[in-house]
């Protein structure tokens, strides 16, 4: 399985030597690094290129890296139902810059991508309707980057005397619990309770 | 009333809003349809009312206290999605599950197939007028639960299946009563398609709807029984074998209309089939005998009586159960066949005790966004029916 990956990974690469930053193959899987404009371009060939045949379309989702300067990578999943593979595709790219749509090359791209933008306010440019999918109307925010707080900003509740649902800023009885098991003895990048002294100038 | 004298050139198509309380909608569903007449121009699908952000919370949580969150999203066949977070998890950790284990994941995953086939098959009928076939397929369903009960200890959110194996062996009079719930089984079968294939009415109001050919199956991301019924033979099982299925005989049917009946006739074989798959898998179980979990004490937790009596047990349950298992930096893509299509988990692990990203890939996710393109021109009664052939779950559309 390896190999025959390998193989797709070197032939895509030469087909398209500009749009085609990197191939990885880890964990059995066969990743390519795209540049944001060449996004489909790439597809396309998947999808078109006789020897590859990634018709199936599986899926598009964020992922944030704050740390990053371009924070969020792309990652689209396709299946080649011809050569029984899978294929992943990441795009890096982070608030402002739009990634171009794929809804033009893949149709079920369209929910797909209105789910990335609600999650991480991933910009698609060339999306026929890019609007929030699974959070409330007048939703504010991004709940999937990491620093948006689990626990939300906002509560709602049915208020009986003004007769319809009020929004509230969120107020927990008890403080959302997020315990940190991290072994200390594995070196966690923070100073440990008690420990505050300890990185300081040694006396003596 | 006074009718108006002349037919005004402007008029406007009809908006109607379906749900999010409607029984055909299958969950919390709204649909903004508009129609021209009886015909349906648009579909708009508003979802994300039984959004419960589970893919932020499994951030939160440990591998282990994350697979709980999976029996949560299509709660109709919860150990199908257990079972591919596992996979994910294990293919990370690079761990193989013990055969006796992979009979059990296979057994409880064709139960699940059969679990959700069989709420589709009736539930779509109910949606098309007939009332009996939930009545009759509901009390196979609930035999079906307490099977789940007696391996899991719970009838629907199990937590059964673990990164290593599974939690628990299966009690031996189990495995027998499995198998002597297979033949009464398939006779109910028979009884549900004596009431529904040649059906004068359901076939009116299946056959020739929902057409979707397999190009554009593919193109909106379909999976499972829709891609089946437009005459892919693609099924995960035969053609990327996962856990022991290569070693089972069973047969994949499909259809050649594309149409509701099609996908209908599909999951009433199917459901046989799986039937034939527990009936391999418990012949098995009763001959072989081996672990069900991995042995890898930093991963897989020690029994209960092992913890009560040696020391370095008690310190790995006590590790395992705070701080979890560390998974080796790196993201994978595993997908099994629910029986709604195909059900992936996109796992980035950072190293850590904790998933660093979890993205749920919900095959009804895909399948509803295609609704606008599914119901473009057919009758407004055609959009339930079309629904209920999608096999909607909101679990798992809204996660």
């Amino acid at each position: 399985m390896d190999e025959t990956l390998k193989e797709l990974g070197t032939y895509v690469t030469e087909a398209l030597p500009n749009a085609v930053q990197d191939s990885v193959i880890a964990f059995g899987e066969l990743t390519l690094l795209v540049p944001a404009t060449d996004v489909i371009k790439v597809l396309t060939f998947l999808r078109d290129d006789p020897s590859c045949r990634f018709v199936s379309f599986i899926d598009i989702c964020g992922v944030d890296y704050p740390k990053r300067e371009k924070r969020f990578d792309v990652v689209y999943h396709l299946l080649s139902p011809t050569l029984n593979a899978r294929i992943r595709v990441k795009v890096e790219t982070d608030e402002t810059t739009p990634v171009p749509s794929a809804t033009p090359v893949f149709a079920g791209a369209f929910w797909f991508e209105r789910e990335a933008y609600d999650m991480y306010g991933i910009l698609f440019s060339g999306h026929p309707e890019l609007r929030r999918l699974l959070t409330d109307y007048g939703f504010d925010g991004y709940p999937l980057r990491k620093d948006f707080p689990t626990t939300g900003f906002v509560e709602v509740r049915y208020d009986d005397e003004r007769k319809r649902v009020v929004y509230e800023p969120v107020k927990l009885a008890q403080e959302f619990r997020n315990f940190d098991f991290l072994s200390p003895w594995e070196g966690p990048d923070y100073v440990l309770p008690g420990d505050e002294k300890a990185s300081g100038p040694k006396a003596g | 009333m006074n009718a108006p004298a002349k037919v005004d050139p402007n008029v406007r198509n009809f908006q109607i809003n379906f749900g999010p309380q409607h029984p055909a909608a299958h969950g919390v569903l709204r649909l903004v349809l508009e129609l021209d007449g009886e015909i349906v121009e648009r579909v708009d699908p508003h979802i994300g009312l039984l959004h419960r952000g589970t893919e932020k919370l499994i951030e939160t949580k440990t591998y282990l206290q994350a697979l709980p969150y999976f029996d949560r999203l299509d709660y109709v066949a919860p150990m199908n999605q257990e079972h591919a977070y596992c996979l994910a998890v294990e293919r990370l950790l690079g761990i193989e599950v013990p055969k006796r284990g992979q009979l059990i994941r296979v057994l409880y995953s064709e139960i699940g197939r059969i679990l959700s086939h069989m709420l589709n098959v009736t539930t779509q009928a109910m949606d098309c007028g007939a009332l009996t076939p939930p009545l009759w397929g509901f009390e196979e369903r609930e035999k079906l639960m307490v099977f789940y009960e007696r391996a899991s200890g719970s009838r629907m959110h199990a937590a059964y299946f673990r990164p290593g194996g599974v939690h628990q062996d299966l009690p031996r009079k189990l495995v027998e009563d499995i198998i002597a719930w297979i033949d009464p089984f398939l006779k109910v079968c028979d009884d549900l398609e004596g009431l529904l294939t040649d059906n004068r009415i359901f076939k009116q109001r299946n056959v020739d709807i929902g057409i979707v050919s397999l190009e554009d199956a593919f193109a909106w991301g379909f999976s499972g029984v829709m891609v089946r019924g437009s005459g892919a033979a693609w099924d995960l099982r035969k053609s990327q074998p996962y856990e022991c299925y290569d070693e089972l005989e069973f047969d994949i049917p499909i259809g050649k209309n594309c149409d509701n009946y099609d996908r209908y006739c599909i999951r009433m074989e199917e459901m046989r089939q799986s039937a034939y798959i527990m009936r391999q898998c418990c012949e098995r179980l009763l001959k072989e005998t081996g672990a069900v979990s991995a042995v890898d004490n930093k991963i897989v937790p020690p029994k209960r009586g092992e913890m009560k009596r040696s020391m370095e047990s008690l310190i790995h349950h006590f590790k395992l159960y705070t701080e979890g298992f560390h998974v080796p930096a790196g993201d994978v893509y595993a997908a099994v066949e629910a029986p709604k299509g195909e059900f992936g988990v996109y796992l980035v692990a950072d190293g850590t005790n904790k998933p660093y990203r979890c993205k749920i890939r919900a095959p009804g996710f895909a399948h509803l966004s295609a609704m606008d393109f599914l119901c473009r021109g057919y009758m407004l009664a055609d959009v339930s029916a079309i629904l209920g052939s999608l096999d909607i779950v909101f679990g798992e559309v809204d996660r």
